[in-house]
């Protein structure tokens, strides 16, 4: 974890991944709708053209034609942006996808999640697509907050033969991994020890979270940060032992609070150890603005995390 | 009803208004530092004579229940819709240098009721036909003849709910209360049309059961009688089909992919102004 790691945008990541899995003998097809330029899959395309489709604006026949290649043996990616993908096609990737021999082996790469799309405005922001993906039985749910994560993140759901979906963002962020990091799916990754109160993020939300912890840190606050990227499976243990060794949660996440990241630790701590939790996330309907000031706009602020990490602590018994 | 264009605006004056909409999309779009120029010049020679010659509107009572609608499927072409509203005098053109800011009223996608005259809200394409046979659907029912204009991109004809609303407005009759344009600016978001997924409209259109009427989209007396012909009763619903240029009007937007949803530098702006002036 050092600084010198370049900003970038989680999006940018696809491509490599993608390539790295070809390179390591995977039999990956991917395909776009008319957003390829945004979701960064063109670049694949660019690399390996017999390996790339792009079906125009269509997200429910894109499913479709995953479902397709998958039950032909092959590992589907499909990408959209998030407010599309899962929210255009849910029907088709619950009955296509989802459902058939337990789950197909179809991978949604969903760019431009959360509010941090920013001058697009509201269509565009997706604060729904973690509720619907996690609902979706088979599926692995992934938000990586960072380039390096991502990449990795891509190459682990293209190794496995279920389903995923992983969300990236549109803005380039602070870069949290090298090289020497390894992700694993349903693993958290500490990046900060605390005793006081631990700090459960994704995302973009991670980077604001160790911002929050160093708020904390000032007012004699130990905060623990960790990077939930793998929102299903949850890593249970990691949730447990943050409510174990520091008695109060708080959870952060570009998502309303419903059915994502903080629904899911919840239930965690709901069914072995009730401990003190506070949810920050989106919840209501956003407006155009540059990602940024979204950020403030919506509260997910590093002062918010804080705040809600002192409402968790005053609340141990 | 005042509302009901009786007077006709001349070509030459429909042109003129044409030019101000043109330089304000690009003024809007450098404002904001983002937007979809490209999709948004492409359709102005429509929308300038649906706005004054054609749609039974009111921009003083922008919620006259007999209104006709003019429902923006292609949701990203707020600068030339919101350039409209403007012109047309919903709203004072001090508004739109708000555009994509926070908080705005003119979102980056338009949001129904956040200013006078949005009448629906935009931004996932596919949506504005099937919005339309509602509206058609309680016209009737509340019997009024007010009706829809639904304003379609040639990418947008990609998305599958596009044919299935085609294939309602026939099977219940609504003909005489939807008019469709499709702006056939032959670009879409990755590139070109015939590239990413070559679309026939006219064929496509035909076959759903509707008559075609195919023009040029920037001939301004073509398009106008083209939306006079439309409004003619007849069996078969009716979809214009205009061929126009993306980015028409601006040398270095005009077909060029990359203008679909970018903003010009300060440069850029200048230079688009005055050949918008020029009328290129
Ligand atoms: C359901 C959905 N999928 C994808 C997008 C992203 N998108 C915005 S504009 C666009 C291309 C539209 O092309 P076209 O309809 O030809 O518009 P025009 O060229 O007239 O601007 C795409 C894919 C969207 N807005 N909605």
């Amino acid at each position: 974890m050092t600084s010198t790691i370049p900003a970038a945008a989680t999006r940018e990541a696809y491509p490599f991944g993608l390539i790295q899995l070809v390179e390591e003998g995977v039999d990956v097809v991917a395909i776009d709708a008319d957003l390829s330029v945004s979701t960064m899959g063109y670049q694949f395309g660019e690399k390996y053209p017999d390996r790339w489709h792009t079906v125009g604006v269509a997200e429910q026949n894109m499913v479709g034609i995953a479902a397709g290649l998958a039950a032909s043996g092959k590992v589907a990616f499909i990408a959209s942006f998030a407010a599309f993908l899962p929210g255009r096609c849910y029907d088709q990737l619950r009955t296509s996808v989802a459902q058939p021999r337990g789950g197909m082996n179809v991978k949604c790469v969903a760019s431009h999640g959360g509010v941090t799309v920013g001058e697009d405005g509201m269509s565009a922001q997706a604060i729904e697509d973690l509720a619907l993906a996690t609902s979706l039985i088979p599926f692995d749910v992934i938000v990586p907050a960072d380039f390096e994560e991502t990449k990795q993140a891509v190459v682990a759901v293209g190794k496995t033969t279920r389903p995923a979906y992983v969300r990236t963002g549109r803005p380039k962020i602070a870069g949290l991994y090298d090289s020497s990091y390894r992700f694993e799916i349903g693993k958290s990754s500490q990046l900060q020890a605390g005793t006081d109160v631990t700090l459960i993020a994704c995302g973009v939300m991670v980077d604001v979270s160790l911002k929050a912890a160093a708020l904390l840190a000032n007012e004699g606050v130990s905060a623990r940060v960790v990077n939930m990227a793998t929102i299903k499976p949850i890593d249970r243990a990691a949730v447990l032992a943050a409510a174990r060794e520091t008695g109060a949660i708080v959870t952060a996440e570009e998502h309303q609070t419903h059915g994502g990241l903080g629904t899911a630790v919840a239930r965690v701590l709901a069914e072995e150890l009730p401990t003190p939790i506070a949810f920050v996330g989106v919840d209501r309907y956003g407006t155009s603005g540059k990602w940024d000031e979204l950020l403030g706009y919506f509260h997910l602020t590093p002062e918010r995390v804080a705040q809600a990490a002192r409402e968790a602590i005053a609340r141990k018994r | 009803m005042s509302a009901v264009v009786e007077t006709k605006v001349s070509v030459a004056e429909l042109e003129a208004i044409a030019r101000r909409v043109r330089a304000s999309i690009v003024k809007m779009v450098a404002a904001a530092q983002s937007g979809h120029p490209g999709g948004s010049l492409s359709a102005v020679e429509l929308g300038v004579s649906l706005y004054w010659n054609h749609l039974r509107c009111d921009p003083a009572q922008p919620d006259w229940p007999d209104r006709d609608r003019f429902l923006l499927s292609k949701g990203h072409a707020t600068p030339f819709y919101y350039s409209l509203l403007a012109e047309r005098g919903y709203f004072s053109h001090d508004m739109l240098p708000t555009f994509r800011s926070l908080g705005s009223p003119l979102q980056g996608h338009a949001s129904m009721g956040a200013a006078p005259g949005i009448e629906m809200s935009g931004g996932s394409l596919g949506q504005g036909l099937s919005f339309a046979i509602g509206t058609a659907f309680a016209a009737k029912m509340d019997g009024r003849n007010s009706r829809s204009w639904v304003l379609i991109g040639d990418g947008e004809l990609n998305e599958g709910q596009v044919w299935e609303a085609a294939m309602a407005v026939p099977h219940f009759g609504l003909g005489d209360r939807i008019f469709v344009m499709v702006d056939r600016n032959g670009i879409q978001n990755d590139g070109f049309a015939d590239d990413i997924m070559k679309t026939h409209p006219r064929q496509m259109w035909e076959g759903f059961g509707w008559k075609v009427l195919e023009i040029d989209g920037h001939d301004m007396a073509a398009v106008d009688q083209a939306l006079e012909e439309m409004q003619r009763p007849d069996e078969r619903p009716r979809c214009v089909v205009a061929n126009t240029v993306k980015g028409r009007g601006v040398s270095f937007m005009e077909n060029n992919p990359g203008f679909h949803g970018k903003a010009p530098t300060p440069a850029q702006l200048e230079q688009a102004l005055a050949e918008i002036e020029a009328g290129l």
